[in-house]
């Protein structure tokens, strides 16, 4: 069994993002990129099922879209396990565009499991995974929290409003994940950081494809209003606020 | 043409989500001088279905097929798209939700259809199309141009006023092809917790933080709740350390709310936790430390010890709720 997992690179979570060219553009200056929080947890997942000989998975493969620059993160990926990594060389587009070159490059790979990330954290978009299914003609399960294998079979599970549901679903498959995938990032160990230096990265050149979107411009939040202090030691002030000047309960 | 609205229905059910869809389709079909159109999969009796009438929808469609018992993402996708198709939909709108997520870019595929995810406003221009979304996990925000012939939005939580248009709407059911065949999903088992206010669909929610020091001291946020009717929450060590359970969890990698009132209680506001929560109309924030970025994201705060507060809190509150 082979395993795909796609992963974004993405400005840490704790960045303060800028924007400059008149908010068109990102200000990188200083950022630390980091493996998109979803992705490095369903690539931990990913090994675990490897781990566990029984599933008889031969390789836990990345795949990113992006340039050149994305590559200390593609390593991180290799040094945390995985065998083998691709880079699709292109300036992602929007969704759609990363979707379809993910899905020309993997056609003829035959995974049997496809792993994605619920959202990445820069676009928060939700929409690579489902996406590559469809152009894959694949099932994906979207909103994912476990991935197991019981004799060749893939359950998952999925929430649902108010609760869980597990289903088998046909492989080959994308699953599409969020929290309890795993319970922590796997982390590099130095041992792993040493190999990924000559573990395989294939580099492949994007296809002719159109996006269906274009990100115009950016804009920073509206500052909220400075917030306003009751006295802790009476408390039904807040409630006389809440009820009489925000009107809300 | 039409604006085609994909509204899920919970066991023949719709919920304040559903009208949220509604109302905004129809806002938008206005936009467009179309007419709104409202889809469901699955029976609904009528009472059921003139309520989306009530919020704009001038027709109400119902998708029927007896085989239809799982949510197969691939299935569903060829029932909504053919009925897009059928109706001439130039814009999909669906929520931001679980199944609109699992929907919403299958569909952007299958209808060669650009995809605008999360939106929480009508788009501020038709031609060229401009939509406006949160991007940066709600640090900044992107204006982004859809630019193919049909259009698919989801919409978030909580993020548009209902209105009740009154409009007279015409309910059909629909008999559906549905691939059985086709169906590579099947559901091994169920488990659904019964009664509980969803935290997504709460209008109040109170959460609270590594603050709160140990699960014991959770009474008065549950006894909040119950006075207030609202959903608690937490942040994401309380649930790793097993205080409260991970449905509970808010934030980045957690759930993404926007209820018209947060209560962040111990909790010190980092970036990742109110990457879930700063869509929130109001949030009231109790901590220790004045200097807590909980208090940048606040509207109303007390400076102090939540062992403390908390009790007189609930105390004000029972006295109003007595009156
Ligand atoms: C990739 C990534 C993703 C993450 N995702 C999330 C996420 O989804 N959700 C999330 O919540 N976190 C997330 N985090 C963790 C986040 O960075 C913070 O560590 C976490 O939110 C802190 O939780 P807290 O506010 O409960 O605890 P702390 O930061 O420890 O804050 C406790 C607060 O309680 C106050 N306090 C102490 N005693 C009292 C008292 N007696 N009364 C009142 N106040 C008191 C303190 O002043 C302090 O402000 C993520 C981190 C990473 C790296």
């Amino acid at each position: 069994m082979k395993i795909l997992v796609c992963i974004s690179h993405v400005p840490d979570t704790t960045t303060k993002v800028k924007f400059v060219d008149d908010l068109k553009k990102l200000d990188i200056t200083g950022i630390q990129w980091v493996i998109n929080p979803w992705d490095e947890l369903s690539l931990t997942r990913a090994l675990e099922l490897k781990d566990d000989p029984s599933n008889d998975i031969q390789s836990v493969t990345v795949a990113h879209v992006g340039l050149a620059g994305a590559e200390p993160t593609i390593r991180k990926a290799l040094a945390i396990g995985a065998d083998d990594a691709l880079r699709i060389n292109a300036e992602p587009r929007d969704a759609f565009y990363v979707a379809s070159q993910l899905a020309e490059a993997v056609k003829n790979e035959s995974y049997d499991l496809v792993l994605c990330g619920i959202e990445s954290s820069d676009y928060n978009g939700s929409t690579v995974g489902g996406m590559l299914a469809e152009l894959l003609g694949y099932p994906s399960v979207s909103s994912v929290s476990s991935v197991r294998i019981e004799n060749g079979r893939f359950l998952i599970t999925r929430e649902i409003d108010g609760g869980k549901e597990i289903v088998n679903v046909v492989a080959p498959l994308v699953a599409i994940v969020q929290k309890g995938i795993a319970k922590e990032p796997r982390i590099a160990a130095m041992r792993g950081i040493m190999m990924a230096r000559t573990k395989p990265l294939k580099v492949v050149e994007p296809v002719e494809m159109e996006s269906f979107t274009d990100l115009v411009s950016f804009e920073m939040p509206k500052p909220r209003a400075a917030c306003k202090f009751v006295d802790p030691e009476n408390p039904g002030q807040l409630i006389d606020l809440l009820q009489n000047e925000a009107k809300i309960i | 043409m039409s604006v085609l609205i994909f509204v899920e229905n919970w066991d023949g059910k719709f919920k304040k989500l559903s009208f949220e869809l509604v109302s905004y389709g129809a806002k938008l079909a206005e936009m467009m001088a179309t007419d709104a159109i409202a889809l469901t999969i699955g029976k609904v009796e009528n009472g059921e279905l003139a309520k989306l009438g009530r919020y704009g929808a001038s027709k109400i469609l119902v998708a029927v097929n007896e085989g239809i018992t799982t949510f197969d993402s691939m299935n569903f996708t060829t029932v909504i798209a053919g009925i897009a198709v059928q109706e001439d939909a130039k814009v999909l709108v669906l929520s931001n939700n679980n199944t609109g997520k699992a929907l919403a870019p299958r569909l952007s595929v299958r209808l060669k259809a650009g995809l605008g995810s999360g939106v929480n406003r009508l788009p501020a221009s038709l031609d060229p199309f401009m939509v406006y979304k949160k991007v940066y996990s709600g640090n900044a925000y992107a204006n982004i141009h859809i630019k193919t012939d049909v259009k698919i939005l989801t919409l978030s939580q909580n993020s548009f006023e209902l209105s009740e248009s009154g409009n007279n709407s015409t309910v059909a059911e629909v008999a559906v092809e549905w691939d059985n065949a086709g169906v590579k999903t099947k559901v091994v088992e169920v488990q659904k917790q019964e009664g509980k206010i969803l935290l997504t669909d709460a209008d109040i929610v109170i959460s609270g933080g590594r603050g709160m020091k140990s699960p014991e001291n959770w009474g008065p946020i549950v006894q909040l709740a119950e006075l207030l009717g609202a959903a608690t929450a937490c942040s994401r060590p309380v649930s790793d350390e097993g205080w409260r359970p991970h449905e509970e969890h808010t934030g980045q990698t957690g759930k993404i709310i926007a209820p018209n009132l947060y209560f962040a209680i111990g909790i010190s506001g980092a970036t990742q936790h109110l990457a879930g929560v700063s869509s929130s109309k109001f949030i009231v924030a109790i901590n220790t430390d004045k200097d807590a970025p909980i208090f940048a994201a606040a509207q109303y705060g007390i400076i102090g010890d939540a062992g403390k507060v908390l009790p007189k809190l609930v105390e004000a509150l029972q006295e109003l709720k007595g009156k």
